[in-house]
């Protein structure tokens, strides 16, 4: 049996009933990282940490004292800060960075004894949604990977190693979809929670008030167990919520009947991808026979989330990147003079789709353009959640697409002629994050061609249960076959 | 004040920005500590050197010393108030930003009294107060090529004054920044010390013709860094402005430094290169939400101001309004009165604390917080002159041996017995003998020389080592000499 | 509104970044279709709409005025790419 291919909750209750050890298990998921090298999942492979959590996990397990997360074997997304092991958010900026502290969210993982097998490769400053701005190279989908298809970003590698068994779960972040996009391409389950739910301390900021770190793992029921594990007040993050954590997982296998799920019209615009539609409506079916009300409602503002989106998240990102100079740490590139060594370190340490960012951020925080641009993004932010807030007064939960197509081509032409095309992969995701509501992408069938699609549930601010809930029920009878 | 210039008279306009140093133990975004003085980048967290994923979290012993501040300023405190980050590229900014606070300030409009030398005192209008980071320091005279860089002063909690533009004389401002810092350490929220950076002054200056309203250009000097300085400043800037306008040019705006060996100040920046600084909401931090109730409690532990205490001093001490203000000035001067005069006549306490008791600090160059004279014997010695045990001459002795000794001065006198002759019997028979021995004195008096009066009282006085009360000692002269 | 090529340079310098003269043309062509692309927003009424910072409406977390980090030196010059005598080393800063 290739234990790799257990799910979480299923590995834990394997490891309890002691059918293997922590370091056989970790062991293994080393071997089929080695194996899976072309994937270019993690930029970092960290085996005698892993092995060495391993063995205190097996302690654990012999003196019947194990943790909740006891032995399994993680992958984290390269913009955790990891003390003592490199952390570089794959921009060549601070490609040699090693932290000195820990970020909240991994602390909470290690500590709940999970086992650390490496950093995960990603967008640069988890900018893009093809994990094909990463300094260290595309990450490869490995659903078909001779056709050579992105696994979607910015968690591609995230996303790539659980879809292919390089470790158990992994972590993620989201600032416009970048849990739940990749998720998705991969054909795996990744939830963002509710902005607040997860504390930001140690994670390298992009857009402050948009970014959430969530799982992304290979069932409902492991982004749970996870979730639980990694969320909670934190009082080094100011913006963390002090709300308690419920336990999940007792929302799974609850009754949907009389449930309202929310169907937005506006993410149904015309010429959306038949497949994806047809996948929307196989939800849809689900859920009505599993009892639940299907609502048609509005969120009239959707359309324009992507450019509210594209005006917030650089203008923060613009600030939040201004501390990569070449003074403190990373890569400096010297000048005569210590702007020239900011310049020369800037350009030279940040990627293209990068620099667009912080152009674009700068010039609508710019002197005379702030009320024009930003404030008046602020402001259709406030509409774009109120929409929400309206829309959750007839329904519990939405239903909608988390993407506009499957994975496509590295290197797609198509795509790259235009930095918006890009963007505009992030539709259904991004107005999620602007009104900081809790979301989750689950794959629910193949397009023609065999490439996985998923669907996405969103709920009111900290309701993940109700996601939980029907993704459960979702999940149950989509009966979505990950790869083996 | 009034410019005389070529082509008429001109007026000052001047407003200051004052960046006051929080008191606080830790820092305004972090738990690295604030004291001075130690290995370079010894008191940085990660948070203060800008490291990735770390975030502010704010202090609240520096909301409640700004709001404490803004109190003292007879200030309005606003209940909501919002940070925001002020982007620029500096080597001793570690973020690329400052958080401060840009639209909702903590603190919103309020009033300074300031009293100056006339005798007079004027209003000055705050315009806002807020709370913001430091930066670190940049060394540049360690090498040619290099500078040098310490974080321990970054994230060190500022609050930041502006007043509105209401100097109109160099004199005027220099009133002020005392004032200021008396109210400061009054309330203990900065310790005031311009030569160390704790306080720290711009300046903007401009002028027009006298009588005028129009407003024109304002240059601004940085970092002006002490009271003297400040005047210096808006004096030749004025100047320069007024010479500028009659040889028929314009001022320009632009950012100036106050050189204080030319006395002048020299361009630092033009406006052409002025920052474009970006501020939005920081997303990192939720608004400041204070309520009444917090307001009110500290407003309840404000301890008694300068301009509260002087008014004190005058009604119920009968201080005059020049000694009350000097005395008020200092928080800990006027405590240490307070207790002196306790009991005792405070216009007389006054006298001895403005006078001897300064000097005897100066020229031992202490300050009155260990000062060897303690307040309540500085009381005691003006008591013992007042009801004549000594007098006011033997007073100054004892006074001499207590900023020796730190002695009570009643145990001085005691000892060394310099207590006064009141004694009838005891006076008489030294006049006595003063008279017997000198009679040819004694005919001149009594032949209509009657100066020689005081001639006798010095005789008796020495005769009795200046112990003798030199009431009785005239009036018991009068009826012998007669 | 258009955005000539002068204030991309200017924004380039505020961000501490350099586009080769070049690429200027460009860079200043795409700056310009997303801008034009943002502006869509234009369509959207906002008057009476207050912005929206933050999305949770929390209150904001003030911590104990303690001393809990420091004497660090070597955590914080752990990755400096130049450090003397324990300062961080930069060339010159002219103004």
């Amino acid at each position: 049996m290739d234990i790799t291919k257990l799910t979480l909750s299923e590995t834990l209750q394997a490891l309890k009933t002691k059918q293997f050890s922590a370091v056989e298990l970790t062991s293994a998921y080393l071997q089929k990282m080695d194996d899976n090298r072309d994937l270019n999942a993690y930029v970092l492979e960290t085996p005698e940490t892993a092995l060495a959590q391993a063995k205190q996990a097996d302690i654990r397990y012999a003196q019947g004292t194990p943790r909740a997360l006891e032995g399994i074997p993680l992958g984290i997304k390269d913009i955790f800060c990891t003390k003592g092991i490199r952390t570089t958010s794959c921009s060549k900026i601070i490609s040699n960075f090693i932290p000195q502290y820990e970020s909240t969210v991994t602390a909470k993982l290690f500590n709940d004894g999970a086992v650390c097998l490496g950093k995960l490769n990603m967008d640069e400053f988890a900018m893009g949604g093809s994990n094909e701005t990463s300094f260290f190279g595309p990450v490869v989908n490995p659903w078909q990977k001779e056709r050579r298809l992105v696994a979607g970003g910015s968690s591609g590698g995230s996303a790539a190693a659980v879809a292919a068994n390089l470790c158990a779960a992994a972590t993620g972040t989201d600032t416009g979809g970048s849990i739940r996009q990749p998720a998705a391409f991969c054909g795996i389950t990744g939830i963002k929670p509710t902005y607040g739910r997860c504390s930001r301390y140690g994670i390298m900021a992009f857009a402050s008030s948009l970014d959430q770190a969530g799982p992304i793992a290979k069932s409902v029921e492991d982004c749970a167990i996870l979730l639980k594990s990694m969320s909670g007040y934190d009082d080094k993050d100011s913006t963390s919520v002090n709300k308690e954590v419920p336990d999940f997982r007792t929302s799974l296998g609850q009754s949907i009947k009389g449930l309202k799920v929310g169907i937005p019209q506006e993410y149904r615009p015309q010429g959306l991808n038949e497949e994806i539609a047809a996948q929307w409506d196989k939800g849809i079916e689900i859920l009505r026979n599993a009892g639940a009300e299907i609502v048609n409602i509005s969120l009239p503002h959707t359309k324009y989330a992507l450019a509210t989106y594209y005006i917030i998240a650089p203008a923060e990102a613009s600030s939040n990147l201004a501390r990569y100079d070449g003074l403190r740490y990373g890569i400096r590139v010297d000048g005569t003079h210590l702007d020239d060594m900011y310049i020369n370190s800037r350009t030279e340490g940040f990627g293209r789709e990068v620099k667009r960012r912080i152009m674009i951020g700068t010039y609508v925080l710019s002197a005379g353009y702030y009320d024009a641009y930003y404030r008046k993004a602020q402001k259709v932010r406030r509409l774009i959640r109120d929409d929400f807030i309206k829309a959750f007064e007839k329904c519990d939960v939405i239903l909608t697409p988390t993407a506009p197509t499957p994975a496509f081509a590295i290197g797609d032409k198509e795509v790259l002629k235009n930095p918006i095309n890009m963007w505009l992969n992030d539709v259904f995701t991004v107005s999620v994050n602007l009104a900081g509501l809790p979301a989750m992408s689950l794959p629910v069938g193949l397009s023609h061609d065999g490439l996985p699609l998923g669907l996405q549930l969103i709920a009111p601010a900290f309701d993940e249960q109700t996601i939980f809930k029907t993704a459960a029920v979702l999940e149950k009878e989509a009966k979505f076959e990950r790869l083996k | 004040m009034i410019l005389q210039g070529k082509t008429g008279n001109w007026e000052i306009i001047c407003g200051l920005e004052i960046h006051c140093q929080i008191i606080s133990k830790s820092k305004i975004f972090s738990s690295a500590s604030t004291e001075f003085g130690v290995d370079a980048n010894q008191n940085v967290s990660f948070v203060d050197a800008g490291m990735p994923g770390q975030l502010p979290v704010l202090n609240e012993e520096c909301v409640r010393q700004a709001v404490k501040t803004g109190l003292g300023l007879r200030a309005e405190i606003n209940k909501y108030s919002e940070f925001s980050r002020k982007n620029y590229f500096y080597a001793d900014l570690p973020q690329g930003y400052q958080i401060t606070q840009f639209v909702h300030p903590i603190v919103g409009e309020g009033v300074v009294t300031v009293d100056l030398d006339d005798g007079t005192t004027k209003d000055i209008r705050i315009e806002r107060m807020h709370i913001e980071q430091d930066a670190g320091k940049s060394i540049h005279d360690m090498s040619p090529s290099k500078s040098f860089i310490d974080l321990n002063r970054a994230g060190v909690g500022l609050m930041e004054i502006v007043t509105k533009p209401d100097f109109s004389a160099p004199e005027e401002a220099g009133a002020f920044l005392k004032k200021l810092r008396s109210i400061l350490r009054y309330l203990g929220t900065c310790d005031g010390n311009m030569n160390e950076g704790s306080m720290r002054c711009d300046v903007n200056v401009s002028v027009r013709p006298e009588g005028s309203h129009e407003l024109r250009t304002r240059c601004e000097m940085k970092n002006v860094n002490s009271v003297k300085f400040v005047m210096q400043a808006i004096e030749s800037e004025a100047k320069r402005h007024i010479e500028v306008y009659e040889s028929g040019g314009t001022v320009e705006q632009e950012t100036r430094q106050f050189d204080p060996v030319s006395g002048q100040t020299k361009v630092m920046r033009k406006k052409e290169f002025a920052h474009d600084y970006r501020y939005f909401p920081e997303p990192d931090l939720p608004p400041l939400v204070l309520n009444d109730e917090y307001i009110e409690k500290i407003r309840c532990d404000l301890p008694e101001l300068p301009d509260a205490k002087k008014e004190r001093f005058i009604k119920t001490m009968g201080l005059t309004k020049y000694d009350a203000a000097i005395i008020c000035e200092n928080r800990e001067v006027a405590e240490f009165f307070e207790k002196a005069a306790a009991g005792h006549d405070g216009k007389k306490v006054a006298n001895w604390l403005m006078g001897d008791f300064f000097a005897m600090l100066n020229r031992k160059n202490l300050s009155v917080e260990n000062s060897p004279v303690s307040a309540e014997n500085l009381g005691l010695l003006v008591e013992l002159i007042e009801s004549n045990v000594i007098s006011g001459k033997v007073g100054k002795e004892v006074f001499e041996i207590m900023s020796e000794t730190g002695e009570n001065p009643q145990k001085i006198v005691e000892e060394k017995g310099l207590k006064q002759v009141s004694d009838l019997g005891a006076i008489e028979a030294i006049i006595d003998k003063v008279i017997a021995a000198n009679p040819d004195n004694l005919n001149a008096y009594r032949n209509g020389k009657t100066a020689l009066k005081g001639w006798f009282v010095g005789q008796v006085l020495k005769e009795s080592r200046g112990k003798a009360n030199p009431q009785l000692v005239n009036k018991i002269l009068d009826e012998k000499l007669a | 509104m258009a955005i000539d090529t002068q204030t991309v340079k200017r924004i380039a310098f505020l961000a501490r970044l350099k586009i080769d003269d070049d690429k200027i043309e460009a860079a200043k062509d795409e700056f310009n279709k997303i801008i034009d692309w943002v502006e869509q927003l234009n369509e959207v009424d906002t008057e009476n709409v207050r912005p929206l910072t933050a999305v949770n409406e929390t209150k904001l977390f003030c911590r104990k005025d303690e001393v809990k980090e420091g004497n660090q030196s070597d955590k914080i010059l752990y990755n400096a790419p130049a450090a003397e005598y324990d300062y961080f080393v930069v060339p010159k800063v002219v103004e």
